[in-house]
């Protein structure tokens, strides 16, 4: 009755089948969401008034939320210049999230493994460039010789934070974006399907579709929070590995 | 002959049984652990916030932040769930 794991996720491409370029929904709905952000930030900045109305309260407040909640809070009041960063990739999450309750489409393209491993591979890349480019080697040796730790207890403690710094950090935010995703959508249909096989039953099964039904949109509702919030904290989470690499001492 | 076929066909299904119940106990013990720690890092934020609500903002970062990091455990278990049922 359940269709298998893969096929709620896997698409057929629809043009260049087979190369490398294909093209099938997951690209399609990246490709409308960046054009989307682009348009919407282009109009909401376009004409400036120094007492904003309509689009361009949306953008400021966008981008205060960005610079006030995550740039200055957790990276640094020095690091204004982050913010750029941190609001493209807190829009860009929040718009792919989206997808999973836009009635007729139903698809997050942040639950293929593609798409939250490369923003994990970019954060990756930035911290550690960030890191190494403002504490040249005292970035690594701070980090995996934390001071105020007993001598022998670098033994144990070494490896830890070693793992921790460049394995742990990018494989969970990657899996985290992934799993909330992937566990939504598989929620959704869970119980689109039961509402469906309960309304093509006969007698008093016909009934379960009702509260089949209320769950669904119940859980629909939900995960328009769990897409915000695991865009937010994506975007947090890069903020403090930042952070951490700009100021490593607190 | 046929037996034989049969009993293959039922080590098969024996096998991907056991894959199953590996996979499902994997992922329940690991959402345990990070139950009971999110539980604990919430209710903590909120005391925190009942006490003092000028510091709402700060401690609603820091209580995500450590959510995120309590999670990451959970994560694990997630993964291991799909590399244990394949």
């Amino acid at each position: 009755m359940f269709p298998p794991v893969d096929e709620l996720f896997r698409w057929k491409d629809i043009w260049f089948e087979g190369t490398p370029l294909a093209i099938n929904k997951t690209v399609i709905l990246i490709l409308i969401s960046s054009a989307l952000i682009v348009i919407l930030m282009f109009l909401g900045s376009r004409k400036m008034a120094l007492q904003p109305s309509g689009l361009q309260n949306v953008t400021e407040m966008t981008y205060e939320f960005i610079d006030n909640g995550i740039t200055k809070d957790v990276v640094g009041h020095d690091a204004e210049r982050y913010t750029p960063f941190l609001g493209t990739l807190f829009l860009w999450i929040l718009f792919l999230n989206f997808w999973e309750v836009i009635p007729g489409i139903q698809f997050p393209p942040t639950s293929r493994m593609g798409v939250p491993g490369f923003l994990a591979i970019m954060v990756y890349g930035i911290y550690l460039f960030v890191g190494f480019k403002h504490h040249k080697l005292k970035y690594l040796t701070g980090h995996l010789f934390p001071p105020g730790v007993p001598k022998p207890l670098y033994v144990l403690v070494t490896p830890i934070e070693f793992v921790q710094l460049f394995l742990v950090r990018p494989f969970s935010l990657a899996v985290r974006l992934l799993a909330n995703m992937m566990a939504g959508h598989i929620l959704l249909t869970a119980l689109a399907l039961l509402t469906a096989y309960a309304v093509n039953n006969v007698g008093v099964l016909k009934l379960v579709a009702i509260p089949a039904f209320a769950l669904n949109v119940a859980v629909t509702g939900f995960e328009i929070l769990v897409g915000f919030l695991q865009a937010y904290i994506f975007t947090l989470l890069a903020a403090v590995y930042i952070g951490d690499s700009l100021h490593p001492d607190h | 002959m046929s037996t034989l076929l049969l009993a293959a066909q039922q080590a098969g299904e024996l096998k991907a049984g056991l894959q199953s119940i590996g996979a499902g106990i994997v992922y329940g013990a690991a959402a345990i652990g990070p139950g009971i720690g999110i539980g604990l890092v919430v209710g903590n934020a909120i005391t925190a916030m009942a006490r003092q609500p000028e510091m709402q903002g700060t401690i609603r970062t820091t209580m995500f932040l450590g959510i995120a990091f309590t999670e990451a455990l959970a994560l694990f278990g997630f993964v291991l769930f799909f590399l244990a049922k394949s």
